[in-house]
């Protein structure tokens, strides 16, 4: 901001911008505790179940010869 | 890792693609529940998602960044699902308003269920765009091949989305029963700050 300006206007401007910052990082901290919070959950076991099921499945097929 | 290994079924590079794979599914099933709203509809998703991303693994490259692989198919998963079904950003709303927390926690500050609809109100492509930058820890070049879109266009919508999300919990374009908006904007301040001095 190179533009001439009374200070207690300038300030006013900085200040309400260092509180819009201020809120869009309370945001943020928000969002990522949202986010978190379903990533600190356990895993269901049904996951790990089903990618068992699959992985199985998958060393039966190379049990059998197969060219790739 | 298995440098200079033929790009075949070997049984290791599975291994070690599982073992990734598995890491994910916390991460899967956080970005599934933001998409869906209902949580056991977010974990069949991310099932499916799973389940697609092994079945693909000899198309992936290791040492590439998984996160944002498996991201990007359960994110073509959800819209590929969402095309065939019908009204669903009304349900969405519904379910993430109903839904989205299941929180035990009666410690649990109550700003983050109006953050969560306050992101519910959002169109599906910026709320995407803030939460993959916001919260899931990539960067805009990531986002954007998550997305399939340029990166100018994911740092528009996520600043659109910073600010629509902002004005929504400022200025209380909610309402529920009443309650002044500005409200949640204060306890969301708060709980910020008291996390940041935690940290």
């Amino acid at each position: 901001m190179i533009e001439q300006r009374p200070t207690e206007d300038r300030g006013r401007q900085s200040a309400a911008l260092d509180e819009a910052r201020l809120r869009q990082q309370a945001i943020g901290v928000r969002l990522r505790q949202m986010f978190d919070e379903v990533v600190n959950e356990p895993v269901p076991d049904e996951f790990l179940d089903i990618l068992r099921r699959a992985d199985e499945q998958a060393s039966e097929t190379k049990q059998t010869p197969e060219k790739s | 890792m298995g440098t200079a290994q033929p790009r075949s079924v070997a049984t290791s590079d599975d291994e070690a693609f599982k073992k990734e794979l598995v890491q994910l599914i916390p991460h899967l099933r956080a970005f599934a529940r933001t998409l869906c709203g209902d949580a056991a509809a977010a974990d069949d998703l991310a099932q499916d998602a799973m389940l697609k991303a092994w079945d693909a693994r000899n198309s992936f490259q290791m040492g590439t960044n998984m996160k944002a692989w498996t991201f990007m198919i359960l994110r073509n998963q959800f819209y590929s699902e969402k095309r065939r079904s019908w009204r669903q950003s009304q349900l969405d709303q519904e379910a993430a308003e109903r839904t989205l927390v299941a929180v035990d926690d009666p410690e649990a500050p109550v700003a983050l269920d109006e953050l969560r609809q306050g992101l519910a109100m959002l169109p599906p492509e910026q709320r995407e765009a803030l939460i993959l930058v916001g919260a899931g820890g990539f960067a805009y070049e990531e986002a954007a091949e998550i997305c399939g879109c340029a990166v100018g266009t994911v740092k528009s919508r996520v600043s659109r989305a910073r600010r629509a999300l902002h004005a929504i919990l400022n200025e209380g374009a909610y309402d529920r029963d009443g309650a002044a908006a500005s409200e949640a904007m204060k306890s969301i301040l708060a709980d910020a700050e008291r996390l940041s001095t935690v940290r």
